[in-house]
């Protein structure tokens, strides 16, 4: 059974293989192809799921070795897998939501001419994400962080037509170094301090190691997980990365690669239990990231960006509840796949909707819309219900747990992420009652589409003329079924899971769990979540639904126009790193023009003057070249002499 | 005087005399040799026998049959086990048939076949009088000049000669790295010596440079033979004997028997020191180390390009062999006096052909100063005296060798009105008019320079490594520097090949024949092969890297 588990990596790389280099003879059929096999993908998953539900709660663990990568005496790098409850559940939402959104796509994509490419960039993505959750080791697990990197690249710049879309990427690829550089020094670290990188040995031998090792350690693989999942500081990519097709921002960007770092963490969970301190970091920066993604969210006009801001927030929340330890590593792994859920069925929403309207992005120009795309409408209501938390719900189960063990942290450090998190609950009411409001009720606001040669932003193949009104309609079945699935996903998951604490007790033999018991009791968070929530959604109606709402964007308060440039996240880089990155080559030119390259053309100087000199002792004369030999001689046996004293 | 004291004497002189044992030969392994001794024999009666027309291809053939034939007898003889496990003095404890020889002969033979194919390329110089020239003099004997010469050009001369010639030299080459005592290290020096100095008399064109190169190289050469040979001397009269064995059996005080006659002498320190200091000149001459490698620059650019390219790699692999045996098998006891000493030879090999390489505007020049650089790196792993000392010097004189035959056969291609273009001002732009040639030259350039993904960066690496870990850090830093230094004149080429505008009345770039293409492509091949992929040969040098004593 564990020989099945290379196939779960295998088929979409040969997808991909097959896709990127099979030519344009594969245009017509490739998008089957790449969702056949991401299919198949699922299949397998699925069967490993049975088989492993077949077996008792500690023997679940399957692994398979392929080959030993770089078998150097001191250095073992192997390709093994491991397949446990946790890479298990990631395997599932990233096959299952995968396939959905690759048969989204085949609608969506239907007039890109390089639809093909398209596909076999997100079976390149399928496969390194695999790569990632069933690595046994943290090298093997770069190999997949760096592949996901790799796609998500080429998938936010695949309209690499648009400078925005190119630029979108690089920004994504660039920051996410930051991230990478993290994890790889984590690496060396692991290697220098363990020998090994293996999850089972680096693991095990957590209780030998210093407390300082392990932090160091902790808060580089923090890094790493910022840098993949858009956590303060290395958040400022993600909102561009919408430059992307939309089933890309939903399947990369919203459900599965953004919370890669919450795998890492959660995966090094022995670590971070060690080292109090890079777990507190890790909350911290969950709830920082929280607030931030929310309040962002609040203010921006464009669907995706808004979105965009909701994802940040979730993943804070995922982070905060992974800095909880193990009270909140279930809870962390359980809101995302829920997150999973609902994120991709909003993303998707959001793309059937700008579908219907020309490629409109901005909301202020919807409005109404609940009338012509019924199914857009409720599907993308539901997983509204269920990110706000409305009772029984998915977002409900997962989120209330956070903020529940959030509070049960205790201490003051309980009091002030609990805090946040029931603050970002209202937020997260708040803005996404809005996006609702704006998109589905209220006015018609549409404009006519804009003229090509001023906003390149219309994307390929979709014939708009300058001046036509959109006429909104409902998408194509390829389109509306996953969205109808994932709509179930988005109000069943979160319940299923709950039920006798069923993810929980699933999950429990790999992350551990203790019940986290929060000062106030259980009820009573429920209940202030509930009045955050009420607040929230009132809040937003009185905005947006009481009043009309302009179709320019108004000043607005000096927090919104913050919210509206990412809270400065860009001036502040640009400042900070930019500017200081600047300064910092301008001296090393500096240097290098008066120190270095004066003391490199030197000693060229210096060399090529010696070069001329002794040149001359070849002269050309026999005679001259036997004296050399002689007095060589001479020296060779008076060394060798000298060297015994005779 | 008494009937019986007569008597006595009378039967004395009279009753058998002490008679001199016939020697025992292992002709089987000596085979490699004795193929290429015989054919090199055969190549002379082919001079005097065969009609002048049919000479070349006969020559030639036989050349390559010899050669070939020999390698697969090298090949038989470490496949029997002769490398490892079966390694045995033959002939009377004169020739060693152990892994090192075996590897070195192996390595000297394919270097040879590929050599021999540029002896006969015929198809880059123009026609002379209809008739197709290679690189060698119409008529050796001939004036430079002179109307005779101008007579044999017309009359289709070719100096066949060099075939057997260089069989000869090859003959002796695969004698020096087996030879195991000094009469035979010496015999094998002057076997392979007079033919090289023969043949680098033998140019077409410039015929006064080379044969001024080979005067130089000849006197220089006898005149480091005289140390050698007094050096031999004074071994002898330390040990007693010229076998390696019994020397080192006198160096490390196990002597069995000592010879009364020699009393006085055996044992004596002096005579050990100078004698293996003057024997270690006379092999360091050969490999071309600072002080002795002035003949190197002037040798090279005067003798035939083809010869060059034979001599620069096959002579080094020879002498480095025999360098090898000597410090390995008789010296070892006497390594703390050696060692420094050599230290300090490999330091000033490596800097000075470095450095002077640097203002070199002569392309074989440029070539001759690098091997001496590269004379020093091997010397490096000399100095390690372990047996990953031994491999790593095999390894790297095996992908020396093929590097070094390939550029000198890429020199031989550049050609202008007067023959090969060897100034550099004339290879710039090279590489916009003829890019695979200057892109094959840039291999060997980044090969030479040690480049990773090349044959001479696994070799360096190898050396380098070895020397480190027999305490030689020091020669190692020294190495580094000097590759760097080395690095700028190979890259300066190829800038120049590829970044500089061609020139106007620059040289072209001849059509060869497939001999010399061969040549080429084998040292293309085998310089990325031991790039990317060394371990099997390293393995291999490995298993040969055990001396017999």
């Amino acid at each position: 059974m564990e020989n099945l588990i290379a196939l779960l990596v295998a088929a979409p790389l040969l997808g991909a293989a097959v896709l990127l280099c099979g030519g344009r003879r594969l245009d017509k059929t490739g998008h089957w192809l790449g969702t056949l096999l991401a299919a198949v993908s699922f299949g397998i998953g699925a069967v490993l799921f049975v088989d492993m539900l077949g077996r008792p709660a500690d023997d679940r663990t399957m692994d398979q070795f392929l080959y030993s990568w770089i078998p150097v005496e001191g250095f073992q790098a192997d390709v093994a897998f491991q397949l446990d409850q946790l890479s298990m559940t990631f395997v599932l939402l990233i096959t299952g939501v995968g396939t959905l959104i690759h048969v989204y796509s085949i609608g969506y994509m239907e007039h890109d001419e390089r639809r093909r490419r398209f596909f076999g960039y997100l079976n390149l993505f399928l496969a390194a994400m695999l790569l990632l959750v069933l690595a046994d080791n943290y090298l093997l697990l770069y190999v997949g962080w760096e592949g996901v990197g790799l796609a998500s690249y080429l998938l936010i710049g695949f309209w690499q037509h648009k400078p925005s879309a190119a630029t979108a990427a690089k920004k994504a690829f660039l920051v996410n170094r930051v991230g990478d550089m993290g994890l790889s020094i984590a690496i060396m670290l692991m290697f220098t301090t363990f020998g090994t990188f293996a999850f089972g040995p680096v693991l095990g031998s957590v209780g030998r190691t210093s407390e300082g090792t392990l932090t160091a350690i902790g808060l580089m693989l923090l890094l790493a997980a910022c840098g993949k999942s858009a956590q303060v500081p290395l958040q400022s990519w993600l909102g561009d990365a919408m430059e992307g097709p939309t089933p890309v921002s939903a399947l990369i960007h919203a459900a599965t690669m953004v919370t890669a770092g919450v795998y890492l963490i959660v995966r090094s969970g022995a670590i971070f239990n060690a080292s109090p301190d890079a777990q507190l970091v890790v909350a911290i920066v969950g709830a920082v990231t929280l607030l931030f993604g929310a309040i962002v969210g609040c203010a921006k006009d464009d669907i995706k960006k808004a979105l965009a801001g909701s994802t940040m927030s979730q993943i804070g929340y995922m982070v905060l509840a992974a800095g909880l330890g193990p009270i909140g590593y279930a809870f962390a792994i359980m809101h995302l796949v829920t997150h999973g859920f609902f994120k991709a069925g909003l993303f998707l929403g959001a793309g059937s909707v700008m579908h219907g309207m020309n490629d409109e992005v901005d909301m202020r120009k919807y409005g109404g819309l609940r009338k012509y795309m019924p199914v857009t409408f409720v599907t993308f209501g539901l997983g509204y219900l269920a990110i706000i938390g409305f009772p029984g719900l998915s977002g409900f189960w997962s989120k209330d747990k956070i903020i529940e063990a959030a509070f049960a942290k205790g201490g003051t450090e309980g009091w002030i992420l609990g805090g946040v998190a029931l603050l970002g609950a209202a937020i997260t009411a708040y803005y996404m009652t809005r996006v609702m409001l704006l998109t589905f009720f209220g006015e018609k606001r549409w404009q006519p589409a804009p003229d090509p040669d001023t906003a390149p932003s219309v994307e390929p193949g979709i014939e708009v003329h300058p001046g036509d009104m959109p006429h909104p309609h409902e998408s194509p079945r390829s389109m509306t079924i996953p969205m109808i699935v994932l709509a179930f996903g988005s109000v069943f998951a979160g319940g299923l899971f709950s039920l006798n604490e069923s993810f929980v007790t699933w999950l429990e033999p790999v992350t551990s769990f203790e019940h986290g018991h929060p000062p106030i009791g259980a009820a009573a968070v429920t209940g202030a979540t509930m009045v955050a929530l009420v607040l929230g959604v009132a809040l937003a109606y009185a905005q947006y639904g009481r009043r009309p709402v302009p179709v320019v964007a108004p000043r607005g308060s000096l927090l919104t126009r913050a919210a509206r440039r990412d809270l400065f996240q860009d001036d502040f880089n640009h400042v900070v790193l930019v500017r200081g990155g600047e300064h910092l080559t301008r001296s090393l030119v500096y240097v290098d023009h008066s120190l270095v390259d004066g003391a490199v053309g030197g000693t060229a100087a210096a060399v090529g003057g010696l070069s001329g000199r002794l040149r001359k002792l070849q002269n050309g004369y026999a005679r001259s070249y036997a004296v050399s030999m002689f007095g060589g001689a001479a020296v060779l046996v008076a060394a060798t002499l000298l060297m015994r004293g005779v | 005087m008494s009937t019986t004291a007569v008597h006595g004497l009378w039967t004395v002189a009279a009753g058998p005399v002490d008679r001199i044992p016939a020697p025992h030969i292992e002709y089987a392994q000596l085979a490699p040799t004795l193929i290429v001794v015989g054919a090199a024999v055969l190549g002379v009666l082919v001079e005097a026998f065969v009609p002048r027309k049919a000479r070349y291809h006969t020559q030639v053939f036989l050349a390559f049959a010899a050669l070939a034939s020999a390698f697969a007898a090298v090949v038989a003889l470490a496949g029997a086990g002769y490398a490892s496990g079966k390694a045995q003095v033959a002939a009377m404890g004169a020739l060693a048939v152990d892994g090192p020889a075996l590897f070195l002969q192996g390595t000297i033979l394919l270097a040879s076949v590929v050599a021999v194919f540029t002896f006969a390329e015929r198809h880059l110089d123009p026609k002379a009088h209809g008739n197709r020239v290679d690189s060698f003099a119409a008529q050796a004997a001939s004036v430079p000049g002179s109307d005779s010469e101008k007579a044999a050009v017309k009359a289709g001369f070719t100096t066949t000669e060099v075939f057997p010639l260089a069989l000869f030299a090859v003959s002796g080459m695969l004698i020096f790295p087996a030879a195991n005592d000094l009469l035979m290290l010496f015999i094998a020096l002057e076997v392979f010596s007079l033919p090289l100095y023969l043949l680098c008399a033998l140019a077409r064109r410039q015929r006064l440079m080379s044969q001024e190169a080979a005067v130089k190289y000849f006197l220089l050469g006898a005149f480091s033979s005289a140390f050698l040979l007094f050096g031999i001397a004074l071994l002898y009269g330390y040990a007693g004997s010229v076998s390696y064995a019994a020397i080192a059996d006198v160096v490390d005080g196990t002597v069995a028997r000592m010879d009364p006659a020699l009393a006085a002498s055996t044992g004596n320190d002096a005579l050990l020191l100078i004698g293996g200091a003057l024997v270690l000149m006379g092999l360091l001459f050969k490999v071309g180390a600072v002080p002795f490698h002035m003949w190197t620059p002037d040798v090279y650019q005067g003798a035939p390009t083809p010869v060059t390219g034979f001599m620069a790699a096959a002579t080094k692999v020879a002498a480095f062999g025999a360098l090898l045996r000597l410090l390995y098998v008789v010296l070892p006891g006497l390594r703390w006096d050696w060692r420094p000493v050599m230290w300090g030879v490999a330091i000033v090999t490596m800097l000075a052909g470095a450095v002077i390489a640097v203002t070199q505007t002569d392309v074989k020049r440029l070539l001759a100063y690098s091997s001496i650089a590269h004379a020093g790196f091997i010397l490096a792993g000399v100095i390690a005296t372990s047996k990953q000392g031994v491999s790593s010097v095999l390894f790297y004189l095996a992908a020396y060798s093929f590097v070094t035959i390939g550029a000198f056969a890429v020199v031989t291609l550049v050609r202008d009105a007067g023959g090969e273009a060897t100034h550099l001002s004339k290879w710039a732009g090279l590489g916009r008019r003829s890019p695979l040639t200057a892109a094959v030259f840039a291999v060997f350039l980044l090969a030479f320079a040690g480049i990773p993904l090349t044959s001479g960066f696994s070799g360096k690496f190898a050396v380098f490594a070895a020397a480190a870990e027999g305490g030689a850090a020091p020669l190692v830093v020294v190495g580094v520097i000097s590759s760097a230094i080395a690095a700028f004149f190979y890259i300066r080429v190829i800038v120049l090949m590829f970044f500089s505008e061609p020139k106007a009345d620059g040289p072209t770039v001849a059509v060869p024949s497939f001999l010399t293409t061969s040549t080429i492509a084998v040292g293309v091949v085998v310089t990325v092969a031991l790039g990317v992929f060394p371990q099997y040969f390293l393995d291999l040098a490995g298993q040969a890297s055990t001396f017999v004593r």
